[in-house]
């Protein structure tokens, strides 16, 4: 899916780079709107971490171009883009008390003694930290220290603000009140967010839309709701949320008409598809749209193997013969099935995607 | 302050891991405590006793020794002897500070030659490096024949056997242990801080002034104490390069004990050098600590 956001802010097309042998990104294009909160969703060393120091200006891209405001960025040193990064480590100065750290980037911009000295306290406010202004980073706690990194990166209020990794050390309730404050200084100040997270919730509850990254190339660019209703990839579908995928064969049905998937040796379930007859595919269904039913009028059976009460609805686990891994399915909590009971199992066909399933690609690493 | 009350465990922690490791230390301290402590209590004690007639000691206790070295002679020469030093060590800061800062540049590759080039003289004989400045400065040397041969100086110029050949033999001598620390403090540095300092609106000029430079401050004492302690107490090269003509400290206790034979006051030499010396390391090490853990925030107290 390509992006069609009005006024692209930033602008990424086709860029590529590679760390000697290793080629950390293949030919990524997107474009982020002016005000957008926009995130970099993928697993470890996928590239996030160089896409965001290639916008910053610290690594050049072997080819492609990075326009902001429709300005070559690439032609502008370091130092003169209007754009503020958070590093993953931190990179604090060691030598600086915790104030200073955050004053910092004011300072470098000639900002007045008494401006910097309001900003940075509203700042240190704002992450909880105005207790600890005269400490020196040595003598912070991980999750402290990486809400000075914040605050030392939002305090200049740029035009692009890239996180990268901005929540990860702390716990789930200062985690949350981060959230909100990030959510809220957007709008206020009115600034593009990139960031980067391994946290598929944050990424999904915050975000405008989100890249998921797959060795240094995008499997799909989608607003959250898309990514998890319409994956576009197997590897999305496998990534984003949980789903049952069965991989089977494209069929349009006896006569043509009705399509459907055939995994073979258990089901023919009906979706609707538009691959070519016999193409290898997955059946992606997520637990919600899966329904246990009596087992006689069911398509598919199968027995409980287990059930995971999880407060407004449990999940159950169905062990289905000829599929490796058991379906998962979630029901609501007054009629949770015991273990061992034999249940029938309906996909909602109007629910279930279906993705192209390709024969597994070398590992990149092993390639190089 | 925010933290008033010291924070329990900190201070012991330190002192009482110094006990723990004492087993391990035995071989090293007996060796230390043999060669290095004994030698120095005695020429140590020797400062505070009589000379003999002919040499060697005589074991009656004063503080003559001391007192004499408020006589203005030897007071000059200590004053000369640290200015010295200071030159020298200056002019250390002044070459091998933009060096390593190339060096650290460097492709890796290109790394170890540069510093194998930087550690090339040091590796080389004393005596042959030193003779090689004589040929170099002396009134037929290369350097005047050069300039003379260019026509920039009609009469050779004076340079062999005056103050600048010392500080430029002691420079030659001792920029290694300028450039290696400050080699190893700046190539330690972690590179993502001059980039989040970059990224936040510094151009180069002003990293340097604001991180590198003030991180490598630890770097930049330590080379400067190794350069400047021997710089203070080499003997050789002021004889060699300087004539003879500037008598530093270190030529004052070599010609106490083996000309003079006054082992008395050149052990309260010695002494005076030593504790300069001791002090001087000392305060590079609260300096050096000072940069990378801030302004004290409390006194520690480092009772048992
Ligand atoms: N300086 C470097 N030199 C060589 N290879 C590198 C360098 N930096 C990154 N890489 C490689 O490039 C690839 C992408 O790295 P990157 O740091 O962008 O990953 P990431 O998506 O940020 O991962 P993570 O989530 O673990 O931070 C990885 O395979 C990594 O090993
Ligand atoms: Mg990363």
């Amino acid at each position: 899916m390509t992006t069609t956001s009005p006024t692209p802010l930033l602008d990424i097309r086709g860029v590529q780079h590679s760390y000697g042998e290793v080629v950390a990104l293949r030919d990524v294009s997107l474009s982020i709107a002016d005000r957008e909160f926009f995130a970099l969703l993928g697993p470890s060393g996928c590239g996030k971490t160089t896409l965001l120091r290639s916008i910053a200006g610290f690594e050049t891209p072997r080819q492609g171009t990075i326009l902001l405001d429709g300005q070559d960025l690439t032609a502008l040193p370091a130092h003169r883009r209007p754009v503020n990064m958070m590093f993953q480590s931190y990179a604090l100065f060691p030598h600086m008390s915790v104030e200073k750290n955050v004053a910092y980037g004011l300072e470098a911009e000639g900002v007045g003694k008494a401006e910097i000295r309001r900003r940075v306290g509203e700042t240190l406010e704002i992450v909880g930290l105005a207790a600890f202004a005269q400490r020196r980073p040595a003598k912070l706690s991980g999750g402290q220290r990486q809400r000075v990194a914040l605050a030392r990166a939002i305090i200049k209020r740029p035009r692009v603000l890239l996180l990268d990794e901005p929540l990860s050390a702390l716990d789930r309730k200062v985690r949350a009140e981060m959230q909100l404050e990030l959510k809220r200084m957007q709008h206020e100040a009115g600034m593009t967010f990139v960031v980067v997270t391994h946290d598929q919730e944050e990424a999904m509850s915050m975000a405008d839309r989100v890249a998921v990254l797959n060795r240094g190339g995008i499997e799909q660019l989608d607003t959250p709701v898309g990514l998890y209703s319409r994956p576009a990839t197997r590897f999305v579908a496998s990534f984003i949320g949980s789903a049952n995928l069965l991989d089977g064969s494209a069929t349009g049905g006896p006569a043509g008409g009705a399509s459907s998937v055939d995994v073979p040796g258990v089901a023919v379930f009906p979706a609707t598809h538009s691959f070519a007859e016999r193409e290898s595919v997955t059946l992606v269904a997520r637990p919600e749209d899966v329904h246990i039913v009596a087992p006689d009028a069911a398509p598919l059976q199968g027995v409980v193997v287990d059930t995971f009460f999880l407060g407004g609805s449990s999940t159950v686990s169905v062990e289905v013969a000829g599929l490796a891994k058991p379906i998962s399915c979630t029901v609501h909590a007054a009629n949770v099935a015991t273990r061992g009971e034999r249940v029938g199992l309906r996909f909602d066909a109007a629910r279930v995607v279906v993705v192209a399933n390709p024969v597994e690609a070398p590992a990149p690493a092993a390639a190089a | 302050m925010a933290t008033q009350s010291p924070t329990p465990g900190v201070v012991p922690r330190g002192a009482r891991r110094g006990w723990a490791a004492l087993p391990f230390l035995t071989p090293g301290t007996l060796v230390l405590a043999l060669f290095v402590a004994v030698p120095l209590l005695l020429v140590t004690s020797y400062a505070f006793f009589e000379r003999g007639r002919f040499g060697g000691v005589v074991y009656t206790f004063t503080l003559d020794n001391f007192v004499r070295l408020a006589d203005p002679l030897y007071l000059n020469v200590i004053a000369t002897s640290i200015g010295t030093a200071l030159i020298v060590t200056v002019l250390a800061v002044a070459l091998g500070y933009p060096t390593a800062l190339v060096i650290v540049r460097l492709p890796p590759k290109w790394r170890t030659i540069a510093l194998i080039a930087v550690l090339l003289p040091f590796w080389t004989n004393f005596l042959i490096r030193t003779y090689a400045w004589i040929l170099l400065l002396n009134n037929a040397g290369w350097i005047n024949q050069g300039l003379q041969a260019v026509g920039i100086i009609d009469e050779p110029l004076k340079m062999l056997y005056t103050q600048p050949a010392v500080i430029i033999g002691l420079l030659y001598m001792y920029l290694p242990l300028m450039v290696l620390p400050l080699y190893s403090s700046l190539s330690s540095q972690d590179a993502q801080l001059t980039e989040a300092a970059t990224n936040l609106g510094s151009n180069p000029f002003r990293v340097f002034r604001t991180i590198t430079l003030p991180l490598s401050v630890p770097g930049l004492l330590t080379g400067c104490v190794f350069v400047f302690v021997p710089a203070m107490s080499n003997f050789v090269i002021p004889e060699l390069l300087g004539g003879g003509k500037t008598v530093l400290i270190g030529n004052l206790i070599r010609d106490q004990f083996l000309k003079a034979r006054d082992w008395p006051f050149g052990a309260a030499l010695a002494l005076v050098l030593t504790i300069l010396l001791i002090a001087l390391i000392f305060a590079q090490q609260s300096a050096s600590r000072r940069v990378i853990e801030g302004p004290r925030e409390r006194k520690v107290k480092r009772d048992a």
